[in-house]
C-alpha cells in the first residue's frame, strides 16, 4: 500500500472520530446546560466542553459569547474552528476522496452522507432542531462504523481503525481531565444534585451510562467513573481498550508486512505501564499529571506511527 | 441562420438514414423506442444520472466560478454500429494507429519523412509540440501511442471522416464502460432484441497493454497509474481504471527518482516501478525537464525514461501527432508508412500558412469551420454559418495578424442521432471517439467508444465543457452469432 493512502485512512479514522467525540460532547451539553440553574453553571457547561476539545482561546478568540447557541454552532458547524464536527467531516471526505480506491463503496458512502447531511447547514437552531442535527451526525458516524466493519481485515482497515483508537485515547484522556478538574477542586467533597448531572453528562459523552451500572452496581461515585474510563478494556472507549487496540493493530500491519518498528515499541510500554497501576495509585501520585502524561504519550505514538509508514 | 438551412438538408440519421422508415436492421431500435414511450425514457435517464452522482462519476468544469462536482449528461437513447461498420471502421483506425506510431518513431528518430520531402521540416521540427528532450529517444519495444482516442465523425451511411487524433492522454473511457452499465441497468429489454459486443473488458486489455510494454528484463513488472490528484477534473477515470485494472493509483509524491530508478513509496519500504500510465500533461511530468514549477511530477522522471528503466504510457512528445497542423497531412503520413491509401479519410482542410489556403478561407468564413492550431476542447474555434458577424470579424483580423495558427476545414454535416429532449424524441448531433490500444506486438480496439452529443438543437458542439452529453455506443455482433455476448444483468 502507497504510504500517502495510508496516511489518508489512517487521518479518515481520527477525523471521523474527532466528529462522533464532538457530536457526543455537544449533546451532553446541551443536557447538562438545560438541567443547570443560573446562567453561571450554564456558561460554565459550554466553557468546560470548549475545554475538553482545546477550543477555549480560539472560541474566546471570535469574541463570541458562551452561550449554549454560540458554542454548539462553534462545536458543530463553524468553518472557522478546524476541530468543528463540519470541518473534521470536510477532512476525512476529503482524505476519502483521494484514497477511494483503498476503501470500500459503502465507507465511502457513509463519509460522503455524513458530509452532505451537515454540508448546507449553517445554524443549530433551537434546542430541538440541534438535538435532531446531532442524531443526524450521530447515525451517520455510526454509519460509517458499520462499513468499517465489514471491510477485509486488511491494511485499509487496520490503518482506518488504528486513526480511530488513537483519536479515541486523546479524546477520552481530555474529557476526564477537565471534568475531573472542574469538579473536584483540591480537597472539596462530592455528591450534589449538580454533581451527579455532570457525572451522567460525562458518562453521556462517552455513551456509558448504563455501562457503568452495570460493571459498578453502585450510585455514581467519581473515583470509579475514573476507573471505568480509564482501566476497564471492556468499555470501547477507556485507555485501556485503547492502549490495546493500538497494540493488536500494530501487530496486525506488522505482521502483513513483516516490520515492527518504534511504534509497536511505545505502544506496548504504554500497555504494560498502565497495567502495572490502579487508580488508587493515580490518585495519590495527580490524575491530572497521569493524563497529560497519556496524552503526550499517546501524540509520541501518533508521531512514531507517521513515521514508521512513511506518512511523510 | 441561412447557411446552418444549408447545411441540415444533407444531415444523415444513423436510425431513419433519410426517409421514414428505420434502416435495414435498426428496425429493434425503432420499435423500442416507441413501446417504451418518452416517459418511461425521461424516468429511466433520471434514474441514470441519480446513480452517476452517487458513484461520483462527475467531472468539473474549468474556469466556471461554481467549479463544483458537476455530471455529464447521459443520455438513454443509444448509438448503434452494426458489425459490418464497425469491422470497416476498426481496419481504418488499426491502420491510422500504426502510421502515427511510426511517424513519432521517425520523426524522433531519422526522420525519414522530412528528408524524403513528405512533410515540410518547419512543421514538425519548428512545431512547439516538438519535444526536443526525447529526440533520440526510444521508449521500451517502440511504442510511443499506447492510447489513441480517434475522434471520428459521421456525414453518410459509408462516410466516416477523422476530426482529431487525440495521442497524448485521452479521457473518456470511463463514460462508455458506465454508460452501458447504466443500460444494461435500465433497459435490459433493449439487449434482448440486439446482441450487443461487451466492452467491459477493456480494463483488461488496457493492463495487458500496459504490462506488454514494461522494460525489457522486468520480472514482475510494476505498473502504477500517475494522477494530478483528486482535484482534477478526470479523478473519477483515473481512480476507476486504476481499481478495474488493480494497479496502484499515484500521485507525483509518491514516487521518487533514484539513479534513474523509479521508485514508489509504500508503507512497506520502496518499490520499483516498471511502467507509468500517467494522466499528467508532458508539461507537469518533470520539474526538472519541463516546467520547473510543476508540484504533479516527478523530479528526474524523464532521465529514467531516456536511460530505457521505465515505460511512460503515451510517451511524452506525442504531441507532435495530434497537431492541428500536422493533421492536415496525415493522408500522406498514412500511405507514406503503411504504403496504402488511408481508409479513414481526413477531414478536407485549408492550412492557412499558405497564402492560397488563407485567401479561400477569408473569402468564405461564413461557411468555414476555423480552429486554433493549438486550441483544444472547442475554444478558440469559430464554426462560420452559427456565428454572429461581429465574431467573423474578430476571426477574420486574427488570420490576417497569425495566419500560421489557424486553419480552416467546410462546416461537416454532422450524422444525427435519435436523443431525449424536452419535446419528446428528436435528432441531435453526434461525434464519436473510439480508444485504440497499442502494446508491443498487437493493436486491439474495443468495440464501442465515446458518443459526445450536442443536446441543443441544431448545435455541433459536443465538448461536455459546452453543454454536450454522452450515449452508450453499441456494436451490434456479427449475425454468424460467434460473437461473445453480454452476461444479463441480474434479472434480466
Amino acid at each position: 500500500m502507497l504510504s500517502r493512502t495510508a496516511a489518508n485512512l489512517y487521518w479518515i479514522g481520527r477525523y471521523m472520530e474527532r466528529a462522533e467525540f464532538t457530536t457526543r460532547l455537544a449533546e451532553a451539553t446541551l443536557r447538562l446546560s438545560s438541567l443547570s440553574s443560573g446562567a453561571q453553571a450554564e456558561r460554565a457547561a459550554w466553557e468546560s466542553a470548549l475545554q475538553v476539545v482545546g477550543e477555549d482561546e480560539s472560541f474566546a478568540a471570535s469574541a463570541e459569547n458562551a452561550t449554549p447557541f454560540n458554542v454548539t454552532r462553534w462545536l458543530l458547524l463553524s468553518e472557522d474552528n478546524p476541530n468543528s464536527v463540519r470541518s473534521c467531516l470536510a477532512f476525512a471526505r476529503d482524505n476519502a476522496r483521494a484514497a477511494r480506491n483503498a476503501m470500500t463503496r459503502e465507507a465511502w458512502e457513509a463519509i460522503n452522507r455524513a458530509w452532505l447531511d451537515l454540508r448546507a447547514r449553517t445554524s443549530p437552531g433551537g434546542g430541538q432542531a440541534a438535538m435532531n442535527l446531532i442524531d443526524t451526525v450521530k447515525a451517520d458516524t455510526r454509519g460509517f462504523e458499520g462499513a468499517l466493519s465489514r471491510m477485509l481485515r486488511r491494511e485499509a482497515y487496520w490503518f482506518m481503525r488504528l486513526g480511530s483508537v488513537i483519536e479515541r485515547g486523546d479524546n477520552t484522556a481530555r474529557l476526564v481531565d477537565v471534568k475531573y478538574y472542574l469538579l473536584l477542586p483540591e480537597g472539596e467533597r462530592v455528591g450534589g444534585t449538580l454533581d451527579r448531572d455532570q457525572w451522567t453528562t460525562l458518562l453521556q459523552t462517552v455513551s456509558a451510562r448504563n455501562a457503568y451500572r452495570l460493571l459498578y452496581r453502585d450510585s455514581l461515585k467519581p473515583w470509579l467513573v475514573a476507573d471505568l474510563l480509564i482501566f476497564r478494556a471492556e468499555m470501547p472507549r477507556s485507555l485501556a481498550a485503547s492502549c490495546a487496540e493500538t497494540v493488536q493493530l500494530l501487530s496486525e500491519l506488522g505482521g502483513s508486512s513483516g516490520r515492527q518498528g518504534e511504534a509497536d515499541r511505545l505502544a506496548r510500554l504504554r500497555q504494560t505501564q498502565l497495567a502495572d497501576t490502579d487508580i488508587d495509585r493515580i490518585f495519590r501520585s495527580g490524575l491530572h499529571e497521569f493524563l497529560g502524561t497519556y496524552i503526550a504519550d499517546n501524540a509520541a505514538i501518533h508521531r512514531a506511527i507517521a513515521q514508521q509508514f512513511r506518512f511523510g | 441562420m441561412g447557411a446552418a438551412r444549408v447545411v441540415r438538408k444533407r444531415i444523415f440519421d444513423e436510425l431513419w438514414g433519410g426517409g421514414r422508415a428505420p434502416r435495414a436492421g435498426f428496425e429493434p431500435l425503432a420499435s423500442w423506442l416507441t413501446d417504451t414511450g418518452t416517459g418511461e425514457l425521461g424516468r429511466r435517464q433520471q434514474a441514470a444520472e441519480a446513480a452517476f452522482r452517487t458513484l461520483g462519476v462527475t467531472f468539473s468544469v474549468y474556469g466556471e466560478k461554481d467549479s463544483a462536482e458537476r455530471i455529464i449528461p447521459f443520455d438513454i437513447i443509444p448509438r448503434i454500429f452494426t458489425a459490418r461498420e464497425w469491422d470497416k471502421l476498426s481496419a481504418g483506425l488499426e491502420q491510422r494507429v500504426r502510421a502515427i506510431n511510426a511517424f513519432i518513431a521517425d520523426v524522433y528518430g531519422e526522420r525519414r519523412i522530412i528528408a524524403d520531402g513528405v512533410v515540410p521540416a518547419d512543421i514538425v521540427l519548428g512545431n512547439p509540440q516538438y519535444c526536443i528532450p526525447v529526440a533520440g529517444a526510444r521508449p521500451p519495444h517502440g511504442v510511443y501511442a499506447h492510447i489513441s482516442g480517434i475522434d471520428l465523425v459521421r456525414t453518410g451511411a459509408e462516410e466516416f471522416v477523422v476530426l482529431e487524433d487525440n495521442v497524448r492522454t485521452p479521457s473518456g473511457v470511463s463514460y462508455m464502460i458506465e454508460n452501458r452499465e447504466a443500460m444494461l441497468r435500465l433497459c435490459p429489454e433493449l439487449f434482448d432484441r440486439f446482441a450487443v459486443q461487451p466492452v467491459d473488458n477493456y480494463p483488461d486489455l488496457l493492463r495487458d497493454t500496459l504490462y506488454s510494454v514494461a522494460p525489457h528484463g522486468a520480472r514482475a513488472p510494476v505498473c502504477v497509474l500517475l494522477t494530478p490528484g483528486h482535484h482534477n477534473s478526470a479523478f473519477y477515470e483515473h481512480s476507476f481504471l486504476a481499481d478495474t485494472m488493480g494497479i496502484e493509483l499515484v500521485e507525483g509524491t509518491d514516487l521518487e527518482v533514484d539513479d534513474d530508478i523509479v521508485w514508489m513509496r509504500t508503507i512497506d519500504g520502496r518499490v520499483r516501478v516498471d511502467v507509468i500510465y500517467r494522466r499528467i500533461d508532458d508539461d507537469f511530468l518533470d520539474p526538472l525537464i519541463f516546467n520547473p514549477r510543476s508540484m504533479l511530477g516527478v523530479a528526474g522522471l524523464l532521465a529514467a525514461y531516456l536511460a530505457g528503466n521505465v515505460a511512460i504510457v503515451n510517451a511524452p512528445g506525442n504531441g507532435i501527432a495530434d497537431d492541428k497542423a500536422i493533421y492536415s497531412y496525415m493522408p500522406d503520413i498514412v500511405r507514406y508508412y503503411s504504403g496504402e491509401e488511408a481508409q479513414l479519410p481526413n477531414v478536407e482542410t485549408w492550412r492557412c500558412r499558405e497564402p492560397e489556403a488563407l485567401r479561400y478561407t477569408l473569402d468564405n468564413l461564413e461557411t468555414l469551420v476555423v480552429k486554433l492550431v493549438d486550441g483544444s476542447g472547442g475554444y478558440g474555434m469559430l464554426i462560420g454559418p452559427t456565428a454572429a458577424s461581429a465574431e467573423i470579424e474578430q476571426f477574420r483580423a486574427a488570420l490576417v495578424a497569425e495566419p500560421h495558427r489557424y486553419i480552416a476545414q467546410p462546416t461537416l454535416a454532422l450524422s444525427t442521432v435519435p436523443t431525449l429532449t424536452e419535446q419528446g424524441v428528436s435528432p441531435r448531433h453526434v461525434d464519436f471517439r473510439p480508444f485504440v490500444l497499442t502494446g508491443a506486438d498487437h493493436v486491439c480496439i474495443v468495440p464501442g467508444g465515446l458518443t459526445r452529443v450536442a443536446l441543443r438543437e441544431g448545435s455541433l458542439v459536443v465538448n461536455s465543457s459546452q453543454g454536450g452529453g454522452t450515449k452508450d455506443s453499441i456494436v451490434l455482433a456479427a449475425a454468424d452469432g460467434k460473437e461473445e455476448q453480454h452476461a444479463l444483468p441480474y434479472g434480466g
